[in-house]
């Protein structure tokens, strides 16, 4: 396994909601399923209502029911926008 | 007991009732403003990643976007004007009034009509009494706001900038805010500030290390842009809401606490009155007796 991870930053407005690294992160856009691995091409994204799975780096997979917001990645640095957001 | 003396018993005891109610409302104040810091500090990680991401979008695409873009001809502006539900926080909720008058009175300057929106019921109260026009009003939430408030009024505010202001008697052409700033524990800044057109300010903090990104969109920059920036509104208008929050339950912890001083004042003083009403009442006493008695001895000394 390469020694690069994704750093991951979930937040709401009314909290923040995961914050750490993981190994991949699941979301669902506008144009569909979208899964990031380390090394992904900057993306700016928007969310559609659905699930956001986060894989931790202990291979565990979080799961967060999302209603809208917006998901950017850059140099493996995911920042994830959710309107609300459940686990 | 003499009747001044009564008196002065009865209203030590109602200053102790007051005393009470001024002392708890001040410890509930207190343990509020924690908590609405909290939510404050809550929202910032948001507040800054939202930042960062309009500021991104906006660098890489070159779209006009309605919210951005100023009208060619200023009729209209929108205040909205946040206070609080209640009374008892002191200057807090008149203070914003105060600052919202200001201005209203420049924008008036400018050639402005001026449509009013208010948060809470002072606000409110303060409109009708004057019989001033008020356009929307939103109360009940003031001392713990939520997003979902943040954005019905967001929503209602973004559409009315939307509207054309020239044509529609509810469109705006600005959009100001003025809500009170939450500084620290002592001081707290009635503040008016401009939402729209919007004006992308850097993130606070760090930025990131070397350039931004060349992002690719999702489904395109224009449409991210589109929903990008409401949400923006949003959250600006939900940290005016928190910090004002915090505001007043910090005006009103200051308020309570000063009430509660002055009851101790008055308390002090009262009772030292009413000892001394007490200390008058034995000396008439002591004299009347010591009177009646000279008068008894002196009549039989008399008769013998």
């Amino acid at each position: 396994m390469s020694e690069k991870t994704l750093t991951v930053e979930f937040v709401t407005p009314e909290k923040r909601v995961f914050s750490g690294k993981a190994i991949s992160l699941f979301a669902r856009t506008l144009e569909g399923d979208l899964g990031i691995l380390v090394d992904h091409a900057p993306l700016f994204g928007v969310l559609v209502d659905g699930k956001v799975r986060i894989k931790g780096l202990d291979a565990s997979l979080q799961e967060f029911e999302v209603s809208g917001g917006f998901i950017s990645v850059a140099y493996n640095r995911i920042s994830v926008l959710g309107e609300s957001a459940t686990q | 007991m003499g009747a001044q003396l009564r008196i002065y018993r009865r209203r030590i005891r109602s200053i102790r009732a007051t005393k009470k109610i001024t002392r708890a409302m001040e410890l509930i104040s207190a343990s509020r403003i924690i908590k609405a810091q909290q939510r404050v500090a809550a929202s910032t990680p948001y507040a800054n990643e939202l930042t960062r991401a309009v500021s991104a979008v906006a660098t890489f695409s070159n779209t006009d976007h309605p919210l951005t873009t100023e009208s060619a001809t200023l009729k209209r502006a929108a205040v909205l004007i946040i206070t609080a539900d209640r009374g008892m926080a002191g200057a807090y909720s008149s203070s914003a009034i105060k600052e919202a008058d200001g201005l209203v009175i420049t924008l008036k300057e400018r050639g402005l009509e001026v449509n009013t929106y208010l948060v809470g019921r002072k606000a409110v109260n303060y409109f009708k009494f004057r019989k001033r026009p008020i356009k929307n009003s939103w109360t009940g939430f003031s001392d713990n706001p939520t997003y979902a408030h943040a954005k019905a009024i967001s929503d209602e505010l973004i559409s009315a900038f939307i509207a054309d202001a020239q044509v529609d008697v509810n469109g705006v052409d600005e959009l100001h805010i003025v809500y009170t700033e939450f500084r620290s524990m002592i001081t707290q800044i009635a503040m008016n500030k401009r939402m729209l057109p919007l004006e992308v300010v850097e993130a606070e903090g760090p930025a990131p290390a070397g350039l931004l990104p060349m992002y690719e969109f999702e489904p395109d920059a224009a449409e991210v842009l589109d929903a990008l920036l409401p949400r923006y509104i949003e959250s600006r208008v939900y940290n005016a809401l928190l910090q004002s929050a915090a505001s007043e339950h910090a005006a009103r912890r200051r308020a309570m606490k000063s009430a509660t001083d002055n009851a101790d004042e008055l308390i002090k003083s009262l009772t030292r009155l009413a000892n001394a009403a007490r200390q008058a009442e034995i000396t008439q006493e002591i004299s009347e007796i010591v009177g009646g008695a000279d008068a008894l001895a002196s009549a039989s000394a008399g008769s013998q």
